[in-house]
């Protein structure tokens, strides 16, 4: 127990100090369960979100690889159904696969099937188009050299577009964050359930205003390190003219990349 | 060798089919600097990307030394194509690696030890005049700089044939020149074939031994350089050769030749010694020299005077000059 805010505090009123203990008490805990369900989760959504997001590009008709077009027809479907529908109603409805895949369906481990269903599409929508911004020319110049299909995507489209999949993966996690937030409304954990649960519901609003600062803190911080690392590993711009170009080209990056409406992913 | 036999491409677009190439065959020897020239749209680059099957031709055969590479499995037309080097107009660098590695990627793709690789790579940055830029990224180099990464990228697995797409395309003209001059060496030092293609007559002038004139997917002419230069059979490769000469159809006056200066000589001497020798005077109508090779090459119009008489006296009078053929033009619009 922090007695000593009680004794900081012992002019405040009683409720104020109440929440201010249960807040010294409860948010490091809320940060850590936000931050490894939403990194958890984004791994989980990179994990069925890159390859998709490959073979969205090696598929298509002017592919390395073109596929059947009905095949990436239905690929494409499928990817924009999930996309539409509304995060809170995808997690209920997923919510069954969770108690199969976790064995429960509330708290921290129950959001992170639905997260990872949700946000699966979203990532291969990103990865697909960092991956179409490379120059073609490359594609050319590598099938010219003998490399096979596999080594095209290992060896020149992924550490080419290393710089925008980063932006990419910031974007994803930034927005995981927010929804793993929303799913603290219908029973999970971390700073959003704290927000929801014992600050909104209870009525106490340093604990909802605390919870709520936080997170729009871990958005700027997890943003603008992904921001730096991407510039960091961008050679597209020569050093000399970096600093003032790569603030520049970020900001375009980032402006091309799809964004899911509200609500939905 | 690479043997181009009856190559057809035909685009499906919206509007229809598109006939890229057409009946289009061509050899190219070894140690040869081939020079492909044609229009902006004439098929060009679909010819280059069909030797090395970028581009599948829709009928006909592409044979390199004896192989038809058409027929070949997937697996074994990869492995052919690392013989087969090309360097492009936009240089097509991977921007995320440094010239070294640029320069080791072809051999990692044919998994040459990574210490040998970059033994090689770093010869080959000697090669091509850039020794101190091993650790720089291309975004970080000048265009030429750039093309003689790509130069020495290409050179890194011993190709036999190196495809240039307008390698020079790009460049300034001082940079072009040095870039030709390395291509140019680089044929002779190492007997590679090259194949050169452009719009631009001056780089053909600059390296190519043979030429091969394009025109709406069909080759016009074929030859070595200064026959096809010295004295375009067809149409097309007059509007390529002498771009600024005059078109016939616009000339007033009928009785014209064509004359053409195989070297040596240059004009003026012949149009004075016609006067003075038979007393005849001709019309210029149109003149063009170039330099090629180090020697003059060129044709003029030339009107001839009314009177048959005169016209066959001067007429006699070139047929019988060394290295000078003449020609009448006969579809002339009056
Ligand atoms: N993939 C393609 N699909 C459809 N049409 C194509 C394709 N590639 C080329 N073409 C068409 O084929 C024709 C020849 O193109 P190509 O690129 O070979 O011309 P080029 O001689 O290289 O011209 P340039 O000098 O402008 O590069 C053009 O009309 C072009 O539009
Ligand atoms: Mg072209």
């Amino acid at each position: 127990m922090a007695d000593w805010i009680v004794s900081f505090f012992s002019i405040a009123d009683a409720k104020m100090v109440k929440q201010i203990t249960y807040l010294v008490d409860s948010i490091p805990y809320a940060i850590w369960e936000t931050l490894y369900s939403t990194l958890a989760a984004t791994l989980m959504a990179h994990l069925i979100g890159l390859p998709l997001g490959i073979l969205l590009v090696t598929g298509a008709q002017d592919g390395v690889r073109p596929l059947p077009r009905p095949l990436m027809q239905v690929l494409n479907v499928v990817v924009n159904l999930l996309r539409s529908v509304p995060f809170l109603i995808l997690m209920v409805m997923v919510m069954p696969l969770s108690r199969i895949i976790l064995g429960t369906t509330i708290g921290t481990p129950g959001i992170l099937v639905p997260l990872t269903v949700a946000a699966a599409p979203f990532v291969a929508r990103l990865v697909e188009s960092s991956l179409r911004e490379m120059d073609r020319g490359l594609i050319e110049a590598a099938q010219a050299m003998g490399c096979t299909n596999l080594q095209i995507v290992w060896k020149v489209m992924l550490p080419e577009s290393l710089p925008s999949l980063l932006s990419s993966f910031t974007t994803a996690f930034i927005t995981i964050l927010g929804y793993g937030a929303m799913a603290g409304a219908i029973g999970g954990g971390g700073l959003g359930a704290m927000a929801m649960m014992d600050g909104w519901t209870q009525r106490q609003k340093a604990v909802l205003y605390t919870a709520v600062v936080v997170l729009v803190i871990l958005v700027q911080i997890f943003q603008s390190v992904g921001s730096h690392l991407s510039a960091r590993v961008d050679r597209r711009v020569s050093r000399t003219a970096r600093k003032g170009a790569a603030g520049g080209r970020k900001r375009q990056l980032e402006k091309d990349k799809p964004m899911g409406p509200p609500g939905a992913m | 060798m690479i043997e181009l036999k009856n190559v057809s491409k035909v685009f499906p677009t919206a509007e229809g089919q598109l006939h890229a190439l057409t009946d289009v065959s061509l050899t190219i020897g070894d140690g040869e600097v081939y020079g492909i020239v044609g229009m902006s749209g004439a098929g060009k680059s679909t010819l280059v990307r069909c030797i090395n099957l970028l581009e599948r031709p829709t009928s006909g055969q592409v044979v390199i030394d004896g192989a038809d590479l058409c027929a070949m499995k997937q697996a074994e037309l990869i492995r052919r194509r690392r013989s087969i080097s090309m360097i492009f107009q936009q240089f097509n660098l991977l921007m995320q690696r440094t010239c070294l590695k640029n320069i080791c990627f072809p051999m990692e793709i044919a998994k040459v030890k990574k210490a040998d690789a970059e033994k090689r790579a770093r010869e080959l940055l000697e090669v091509v005049g850039l020794p101190d830029k091993a650790d720089a990224y291309p975004a970080q180099l000048s265009g030429g700089q750039k093309q003689r990464i790509a130069i020495a990228r290409a050179l890194a697995c011993d190709p036999k044939i190196l495809l240039c797409d307008e390698a020079t395309s790009a460049l300034d003209p001082k940079t072009t020149r040095d870039i030709l001059r390395l291509v140019k060496d680089i044929n002779q030092r190492l007997g590679i074939t090259v194949v050169v293609i452009t719009h631009e007559m001056a780089v053909v002038e600059e390296i190519c031994t043979h030429v091969a004139i394009l025109d709406h997917g069909h080759v016009m002419e074929t030859g070595r350089v200064e026959e096809v230069f010295s004295n375009p059979r067809t149409e097309a490769g007059r509007r390529l050769v002498y771009p600024d000469g005059v078109r016939i159809d616009q000339l007033p006056a009928a009785n014209v030749i064509r004359i053409a200066f195989n070297g040596g000589s240059s004009y003026e001497p012949l149009i004075a010694s016609l006067a003075i020798d038979c007393g005849v005077k001709v019309n210029i109508l149109g003149a063009d020299t170039r330099n090629v090779n180090g020697q003059a090459f060129g044709t003029m119009l030339l009107g001839l005077p009314e009177e048959p008489a005169e016209a066959a006296k001067a007429i006699s009078y070139i047929k019988n000059q060394p290295n000078v053929t003449m020609e009448e033009v006969r579809d002339y619009h009056g």
